[in-house]
């Protein structure tokens, strides 16, 4: 992808925006870098002289080393339904994404406060039912959703810690406005992305990455461990012994998974290697059975016992799930937690936050219409061609209608689907999601991002470290940043806002 | 350890070093077959190669006529020789993927980044069926420098724990496999009949099978004379210090299953079969080897180097 073009860094209009498909309006989206006027916001001050003083052909040399060390270091996923194309690297933009240190504290002291609330929920909704019973959540969109697990009604979790893990998907729309897309507390991934990515970028330009003094990432392997550590069921004698739990080398996130094994220290396992015996969790060691205290899964409930859920998953370990309800193993992330982030209990969020710890969300919904009520319904209905209609249940970009990208017979076809079954989709209006500049193979353009910072809770408490995956949708236009849809990936920089003062006062040193 | 983990490794190590071998052999055999047909004898030398690799079995089900671009297509490239070069790579990098995390870096770098070389060969035409010695010869020394970078990797990278043993478990006991293949192949020429030093045909036969075991430098250094087939014998049998040889290769298979016994604080059947072989290998002579017959110690060997692989299997890798 060596750029041949010569379109600089001076042109940088919302270009993103007013092409020829969007209806969202010409210029209404947020540029991270350039305003409308043509002035560098204050974050991106070293990066826009960076730029301004690369040449096109050096970035892209520079972008063909990243993808042979991306190659290298093995990192790549594997595209469901797509078995000619095998291995696949996410592409890769060396343009880092910045964030300012005052912005971040405003979204760590959000997600903080999110997941507290998810995971007092979960605890009630498997639990006393108080939301329910208060009537703030109706009942049936809880207890009849199909991510609602009734084996798991009535049971404690170690320490009542639901979700160890979470992602949660954060889109920018302004120079003040976040927005939680989604949440993620099933078995996210993508962190390896966000520490690779970080080293790529030291190797790369290790110049930009010093002056800008980058808050690391680097601890996040260390940070997840204590938090297992600590979610290990109560009466464990030792160290606990903690492993990784993945369904195998042709799962797509399997190099995560392979790479997180190794940065914790723990082995990674197979459901073949573990087995269970007297409700205790077992793996198959060259010395023979060793106990196993807390699985860090990253298999779907569907297939993590099939003695208890899908009998056919090989993937699984039978009797699992006798082991966790006589409390001998955590399971993180708990079962039963896409429950919280089931896209129809999105919409409730503000009230979950407001119910559980009596404040007022600090990050915002995106604002939604719930099919499932009569008059979204018909509002969705009359306006399809503006707003992006998600299946509550899908995932990964898959059952989506964004509506002004979709043809007439697309939206006609997503019309029928919504009659028959309004209560299974959401609809919110096309977010003018932010641009920043990235590499692409016509020179610097402004593509649409957004953000996935990862939240770690144990008995040690709620913990973000500063940064998380920036996805870039590297198609002009694109609103859709999914790896498996054609989405790029970029490190992000969360930088100290009084960096840019100092460098003001040493300008015109060279 | 995960008994899995353990698995791969050994299995890792073991296609590396078969593919070794096997670029080796065909290297070999080029250059006999190379030689004028009253120098080089039979004029059997790829069967004798399939024989040596294994695949003589293979080969013929599937394919014609046995000459040099066939055989060498089917050591090499073939897909459906589960013993070719290619494969071998294949699986050793599938083996190594599925225990990233047990390997070092380096040892991925060394695997990782000679299957994608791997793949350029096979997008060249090289790959897909034509036949060119140029080519082959660098495809060969790739092969080569490949199981160097892996071994090499692994010894300076690893950690000196159970990972590395049964690492290096699976190499000594593929080598001792195919050292005992060659020999068991070519037993007919090292027959010690009549010594016509210099002069014999089968001089380029014997050489041959020293370079196939890179081992042609050695034999002068320890021996100080001229090839004598019952000293390549008992170079390759008896002689600790090549390290191809079988009693090399058992004084390390012991070495690393004795580690792997005193970490576990417990021995079992596959260390008490290795002793005993090696007891066997350090109490025998060439002139009892001759007696009792090459060709049965060899096969003799063969079996009870397959029991050991067994055993180890039963005793640590089943999962």
């Amino acid at each position: 992808m060596i750029a041949r073009g010569t379109f600089r860094s001076a042109e940088r209009r919302c270009r993103g925006c007013n092409g020829g498909r969007s209806r969202v309006p010409e210029g209404s989206c947020f540029d991270e870098m350039t305003l409308p006027d043509g002035a560098i916001r204050p974050a991106y001050g070293r990066i826009a002289r960076w730029l301004a003083s690369t040449p096109v052909d050096v970035l892209g040399s520079r972008c063909v080393q990243a993808e042979l060390m991306f190659r290298r270091m093995g990192i790549t996923f594997a595209v469901y339904g797509d078995k000619e194309a095998g291995e696949r690297l996410i592409p890769f933009d060396i343009i880092p994404r910045m964030v300012l240190r005052s912005e971040w504290m405003r979204l760590e002291a959000g997600l903080v406060q999110r997941v507290k609330a998810l995971n007092l929920f979960l605890a009630d909704v498997y639990g006393d039912r108080e939301i329910l019973k208060a009537g703030r959540i109706p009942a049936d969109l809880v207890l009849h959703n199909p991510q609602y697990r009734p084996e798991m009604a009535g049971q404690r979790v170690p320490h009542d810690i639901y979700v160890h893990i979470a992602g949660i998907d954060l889109v920018r729309t302004g120079e003040d406005d976040f927005y939680v897309l989604e949440d993620n507390v099933r078995t996210p991934s993508g962190v390896s992305y966000m520490l690779q990515n970080r080293e790529v970028m030291m190797r790369l330009v290790p110049d930009l990455v010093a002056e800008h003094r980058v808050a690391p990432v680097e601890n996040y392997p260390d940070a997840l461990l204590a938090s297992l550590r600590s979610a290990a069921p109560v009466p464990v004698g030792q160290e606990p012994t903690i492993v990784l739990l993945t369904p195998g080398r042709y799962n797509s996130a399997y190099y995560e998974h392979s790479f997180l094994a190794d940065k914790l220290g723990v082995e990674l396992v197979e459901g073949r290697d573990l087995l269970v015996e007297d409700d205790r969790v077992y793996m198959r060691t060259t010395e023979g059975k060793k106990r196993v205290d807390v699985v860090y899964r990253r298999i779907d409930d569907d297939f993590l016992d099939p003695e208890t859920f899908r009998p056919d998953s090989i993937l699984g370990v039978p009797g699992l799930m006798r082991a966790y309800h006589a409390g001998n193993v955590t399971l993180a992330n708990a079962v039963g937690t896409g429950i919280a982030d089931d896209k129809a209990i999105y919409t409730y969020m503000p009230e979950i936050v407001d119910f559980y710890l009596g404040e007022r969300a600090i990050l915002s919904n995106v604002p939604t219409w719930r099919c499932r009520e009569p008059e979204a319904l018909s509002y969705v209905q009359s306006h399809l061609g503006e707003l992006v209609v998600k299946e509550v249940n899908g995932s990964g970009g898959y059952g989506m209608l964004v509506g002004p990208h979709a043809s007439r017979a697309e939206i006609d076809l997503f019309a029928e689907k919504l009659r028959a079954n309004p209560e299974n989709f959401i609809a919110q209006p096309t977010l003018a999601l932010s641009t920043t500049p990235t590499f692409v193979s016509a020179g610097i353009a402004p593509r649409h991002v957004d953000l996935r910072p990862f939240v770690l809770t144990g008995t040690n408490g709620i913990r973000v470290v500063p940064g998380g995956l920036t996805r870039v949708a590297l198609k002009e236009n694109s609103l859709v940043v999914n790896s498996s849809q054609g989405g790029g990936t970029k490190d992000t920089w969360i930088v100290e806002d009084r960096i840019f003062e100092e460098s003001v006062a040493f300008q015109g040193q060279s | 350890m995960l008994s899995r983990t353990a698995d791969h490794l050994y299995w890792l190590a073991r296609y590396m070093e078969r593919a070794d071998f096997l670029a080796r052999t065909v290297e070999a055999t080029q250059r006999l077959a190379a030689l004028p047909t009253n120098y080089s004898g039979s004029g059997t030398e790829w069967e004798s190669a399939l024989e040596s690799s294994g695949a003589a079995e293979g080969f013929r089900a599937t394919r014609g006529k046995i000459d040099e671009a066939s055989v060498v297509e089917y050591l090499t490239f073939a897909s459906d020789n589960p013993s070719s070069i290619c494969n071998c790579i294949e699986l050793a990098r599938a083996n190594g993927r599925a225990v990233r995390t047990a390997l070092t870096v380096e040892m991925w770098d060394a695997i990782n980044g000679a299957w994608i070389e791997l793949k350029r060969f096979e997008d060249s035409n090289f790959g897909r069926g034509r036949f060119d010695r140029e080519e082959l010869s660098r495809f060969l020394e790739f092969v080569k420098k490949t199981s160097l970078d892996y071994d090499g990797s692994a010894h300076r990278t690893m950690l000196r724990n159970d990972a590395y043993w049964f690492s290096r478990l699976g190499l000594y006991i593929e080598r001792a496999d195919n050292t005992a293949r060659i020999l068991d192949v070519k037993y007919h020429v090292l027959l010690p009949v009549d010594e016509t030093v210099g002069g014999s045909i089968d001089y380029f036969q014997w050489t041959s099978i020293l370079r196939a075991v890179s081992a042609l430098n050695a034999y002068h250094w320890v021996y100080r004379e001229s090839v004598k087939p019952w000293l390549i014998a008992d170079l390759l049998i008896l002689k600790a210090e090549m390290p191809r040889s079988l009693i090399a290769c058992y004084e390390n298979i012991v070495h690393y299953l004795d580690s792997i016994a005193v970490a576990y604080s417990v021995s079992g059947p596959a260390q008490a079969q290795a002793h005993e072989v090696l007891a066997r290998l350090e109490r025998t002579t060439t002139q009892e080897i001759f007696k009792i017959g090459l060709h049965e110690f060899i096969t003799e060997f063969v079996e009870s180097t397959d029991l050991l692989g067994r055993a180890i299997q039963e005793q640590y890798l089943k999962y």
